[in-house]
């Protein structure tokens, strides 16, 4: 049975990441091209990794779903990029960012890598100014910085509400270079399916051609996970609609433990499901609460227009609760409290399933001028959804579900359990601990693919000069390939009656009421019997028409959602067994008498980590203690 | 309750590259205005599923009009007619009841059908390939405010790079020219300090790929009507100056340009 072993260098906090990066192996410059690397994903993690990665010398395939690495969804993130820059000389630092992301995320993460996480973060900003990404600047043409998501100084990066675009772009740009330097091959529309080991270690992946439908093989000496996020396991989220969660699964299923499966975050703003019909939900970048006041009306079933509503008759819950914060309280406190004002039945809209997010102030003081160059998009975006003028009339929003925290284990090294199986960005458990703060995800994604991977997998590789890559017709591949064609032959003649849609739709109701905001000890034993009951349903009922062979876009979505099935069970065993609250995971057994999260310090300041032992059995929960050295334990409070 | 509409819609079928397309005819009953137009072709998917026919293949991803994946030529224009919107961003709002919608794919011939209304855009990848870089290897940048960049140079340099790459510039041109793509890309990075020390090397290796697979501009402009987020056409002029004296420069006769 494997063991977690994080491998957290030695030395003080400060300290540790320098001196590993002594104390790793290199790899010398004329041997890189002799190894052969495997990155799936063009996200800011896999692009910035398989670019720095081939930069180095590696030899490098890059692999994703979508048509253009330029699609993957970190392209949607809006607000901005953390870094410790401290250009606004108002009090950040490294340690600062690296105090507030363990406590953000409510000391529920490793605080090695959190530290390493906010060391790099300088180099970042550098890295993307340098290759052209547009951050906005001031007038002397230095670049002008935020304060972000409940953050007390000003440490965000942006570039209008595009930041993730351009961040991509940037990204995707030095990729570019690298595939016409013939470093990089990249293979678009082409889908993994299968991690593939050999003596234990990870030797390739089992791709499936989607255009053509063809199953196939890729080797390499190490390949590198960087599939993002799992959000869509709830059907409706902020997620782009074709973010899984199946690499990561099928590596899990392979070996990787999965981490804090039940660690997810939902954003408090996004605008709220208008009908049954609808397949996403969008969000309203988070900045807007750096000038935008939430309220509700303080009458239930208020069904006068918000401008009817007289100021005495508003309560703005979260300035009234959090004077020191405000509407800048963390994600997770601004979502719960506008759950419990809905359910109390103060919503507003003809649904009642939003609170009001209301500019009037602001525009009242600056202008309507200055309010448009700021979030003129984003206000656009919102009009063009709802048909409201948020410049009139207050905006309506609600949480939904936005980012998971969890995700496949690594090591200090990002490698997974799995040797030679690497997993870096979103699609890994690492930096966020229990809740991630705004504008650190797009941080972490590219910490790991610019500038923690590239010296860590050398480390490892340097011990294996001149291992040959494990030919793509070993018994091992081609026993891989036909696990992949048996599961693609046993969707096409299931020949049920419902679409894949529907279970998915269906599959992301029970997720989002049980596994969903908040969770109990009964509503979580009810989603594990509820899954499992609709995940045999689906094997039993499900309809895929058109053919294998061809792009068939159902076919693909089957696959994934045969994963979220086992995966939800996942995330509701392992937010049973966490008795307690933390960030994102708030059970309503554990919550102070304000109602706020109650962690369980003794019980349960460790990583619980999953370990898979069979279709039919349960898999054993492993656990990683925390240890605090440098960060003393306090309950959140923002007052 | 939000209006309803009950729609005809003529959608291109097409089973792979050199196959024959054809237009199919569809009704879509009760559709919310609150839907997207992408919505809509759920909503007729799950039906033609439930009737057992193959759905229709689109391309879409973030539904927020920014991956730059969703297309569509709707009653003959790119993205629909809403000005400065990608097809995800459409609503059904705009839409009348009764209306007949046609829907085929994007058009041009370096962007073959792949099924349906799916194109391969993978041309676009090949010019940004060619040079819409800076050549920065991760760890080689210098600190980023040892750089200024006079604001309204990065403003515009911004505009230009909101490109979302969708193509919507070449099936709305009568030519298939991708002159408002690669002017935009070109002007990102040619018009930042950052950019500088590739600008001639880049222009001329975009503009040169940019023409093995695309037609040529003859200045409809019919690129700018349809682009979702609003690219000028001053891009193409700057595009074009650059790469004029590009072909001066580039003749590497030191001292003479
Ligand atoms: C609407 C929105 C706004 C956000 N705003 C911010 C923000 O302002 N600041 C911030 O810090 N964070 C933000 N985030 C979070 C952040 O964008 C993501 O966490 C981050 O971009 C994830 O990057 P990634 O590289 O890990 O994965 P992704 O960008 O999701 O990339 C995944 C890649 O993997 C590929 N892939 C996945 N599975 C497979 C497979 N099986 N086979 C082949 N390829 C595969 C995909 O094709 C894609 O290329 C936001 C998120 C959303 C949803
Ligand atoms: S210029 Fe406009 S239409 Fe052309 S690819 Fe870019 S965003 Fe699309
Ligand atoms: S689906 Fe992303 S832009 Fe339309």
């Amino acid at each position: 049975m494997a063991t977690l072993d994080s491998k957290i260098p030695d030395g003080s906090i400060a300290d540790k990441w320098e001196n590993h990066k002594f104390s790793m192996k290199l790899v010398n410059p004329n041997n890189k091209r002799r190894f052969e690397i495997i990155v799936v994903g063009t996200g800011l993690a896999g692009a910035s990794a398989a670019a720095s990665l081939s930069e180095l010398g590696y030899r490098v395939k890059v692999f994703t779903f979508h048509d253009s690495p330029r699609r993957a969804h970190s392209i949607a993130a809006q607000g901005g990029i953390n870094a410790a820059k401290n250009y606004t000389n108002d009090g950040d630092s490294v340690h600062r960012l690296f105090y507030d992301t363990v406590k953000g995320g409510d000391y529920r993460s490793r605080e090695a890598n959190v530290h390493r996480l906010a060391e790099v973060s300088v180099n970042i900003i550098d890295q993307a100014a340098a290759q052209g990404v547009p951050f906005a600047r001031e007038y002397g043409g230095l670049l002008d910085n935020r304060s972000f998501g409940g953050a007390q100084v000003s440490r965000t990066f942006y570039a209008r509400g595009q930041t993730g675009q351009q961040l991509l772009l940037g990204a995707y740009q030095a990729l570019a270079k690298q595939i016409a330097a013939g470093s990089v091959e990249l293979h678009t529309r082409t889908e993994l399916l299968d991690v593939v080991l050999k003596d234990g270690r990870a030797c390739g992946i089992v791709t499936r051609d989607l255009v053509s439908g063809e199953v196939g093989s890729h080797s390499a000496h190490a390949v590198v996970l960087a599939t993002g996020g799992y959000g869509n396991v709830y059907y409706l989220s902020t997620n782009a609609m074709a973010s899984n969660v199946t690499a990561a699964w099928r590596a899990h299923r392979k070996g990787a433990f999965f981490a804090n499966a039940c660690y997810t975050q939902i954003h408090p703003t996004c605008i709220p499901a208008s009908d049954e019909f609808q397949s996403k939900l969008t969000l309203m970048s988070e900045s807007l609460r750096n000038d935008g006041r939430i309220w509700v009306p303080d009458t239930f079933d208020d069904s006068r227009s918000p401008n009817e509503v007289p100021e005495g008759e508003r309560d703005y819950y979260l300035e009234r609760k959090y004077p020191a914060f405000g509407n800048l309280v963390p994600r997770d406190v601004a979502s719960r409290n506008a759950k419990t004002v809905v359910d109390q039945g103060k919503g507003v809209g003809t649904l009642k399933n939003g609170v009001y997010l209301d500019f009037a102030d602001v525009i009242d003081r600056d202008g309507e001028d200055v309010v448009r160059a700021k979030y003129g998009n984003l206000f656009d975006m919102y009009e063009n959804i709802t048909g409201e003028n948020p410049y009139k009339v207050p905006m309506r929003i609600y949480p939904a579900i936005h980012y998971t925290m969890g995700g496949v284990w690594v090591d200090y090294n990002l490698m997974t359990t799995i040797p030679g199986c690497y997993s870096i960005g979103e699609a890994n458990f690492s930096d966020h601990g229990a809740n991630r703060l705004g504008a650190s995800a797009l941080m972490q994604g590219l910490a790991d693919g610019y500038f923690v991977l590239p010296y860590t997998i050398g480390d490892d590789l340097a011990g294996r000069l001149g291992e040959a890559v494990v030919p793509t017709d070993d018994p091992v591949f081609l026993e891989a390939e036909a696990a992949v064609n048996s599961q693609v032959d046993r969707f096409m003649s299931i020949g049920g009656t419902r679409s894949v849609d529907w279970f998915h739709r269906e599959l992301g109701k029970i997720v989002w009421d049980y596994i969903g905001m908040e969770r109990t000890k009964e509503g979580l034993e009810k989603a594990l019997s509820e899954i499992p009951a609709l995940e045999e349903e689906f094997w039993k009922d499900l309809r895929l028409l058109g053919s294998a062979a061809t792009l068939n876009s159902s076919l693909e979505k089957a696959g994934r959602v045969a994963d979220f099935f086992e995966l939800a069970k996942l995330m509701a065993r392992d937010a049973l067994e966490r008795e307690e609250s933390c960030g994102g995971h708030f059970r309503a057994e554990h919550q102070t008498e304000e109602g706020e999260a109650q962690r369980d310090d003794e019980n349960f300041a460790h990583v619980a980590a999953w370990e898979w032992t069979g279709a039919d059995s349960v898999q054993t929960r492993h656990q990683e203690e925390l240890i605090f050295e440098n960060v003393a334990l306090t309950q959140r409070s923002y007052k | 309750m939000s209006k309803q509409l009950n729609l005809t819609l003529q959608v291109w079928r097409q089973n792979g590259p050199d196959e024959a397309g054809h237009f199919e005819t569809y009704t879509a009953e009760g559709i919310s205005e609150d839907m997207s137009f992408l919505e809509m072709l759920d909503t007729i998917n799950e039906g033609l599923v439930q009737s057992g026919q193959t759905p229709i293949e689109f391309d879409h991803d973030c539904r927020e009009g920014i991956c730059g994946t969703c297309s569509l030529m709707i009653n003959g224009q790119a993205h629909g007619q809403e000005k400065a919107t990608t097809t995800c961003q459409l609503h059904m709002r705009k839409f009348n009841d009764g209306d007949t919608i046609v829907v085929e794919p994007f058009r041009a011939r370096a962007f073959p059908v792949v099924r349906d209304l799916v194109v391969d855009r993978s041309s676009f990848d090949r010019i940004i390939e060619a040079g819409g870089y800076i050549s920065v290897n991760t760890g080689a940048a210098s600190d980023a405010n040892l750089t200024p960049v006079p604001k309204e140079a990065a403003d515009t340099s911004f505009d230009a790079a909101a490109c979302i790459g969708c193509g919507a510039c070449v099936a709305a041109c009568p030519n298939s020219a991708a002159q408002l793509f690669t002017s935009a890309k070109l002007a990102h990075l040619n018009l930042i300090p950052q950019g500088q020390a590739q600008r001639f090397e880049r222009t001329e290796n975009m503009v040169e790929t940019m023409e093995s697979f695309f037609g040529s501009c003859t200045n409809h402009g019919e690129c700018h009507e349809a682009c979702p987020k609003d690219i000028s056409l001053d891009f193409i002029a700057f595009m074009n100056r650059d790469y004029v004296k590009a072909k001066v420069k580039n003749r590497k006769l030191a001292g003479q340009t």
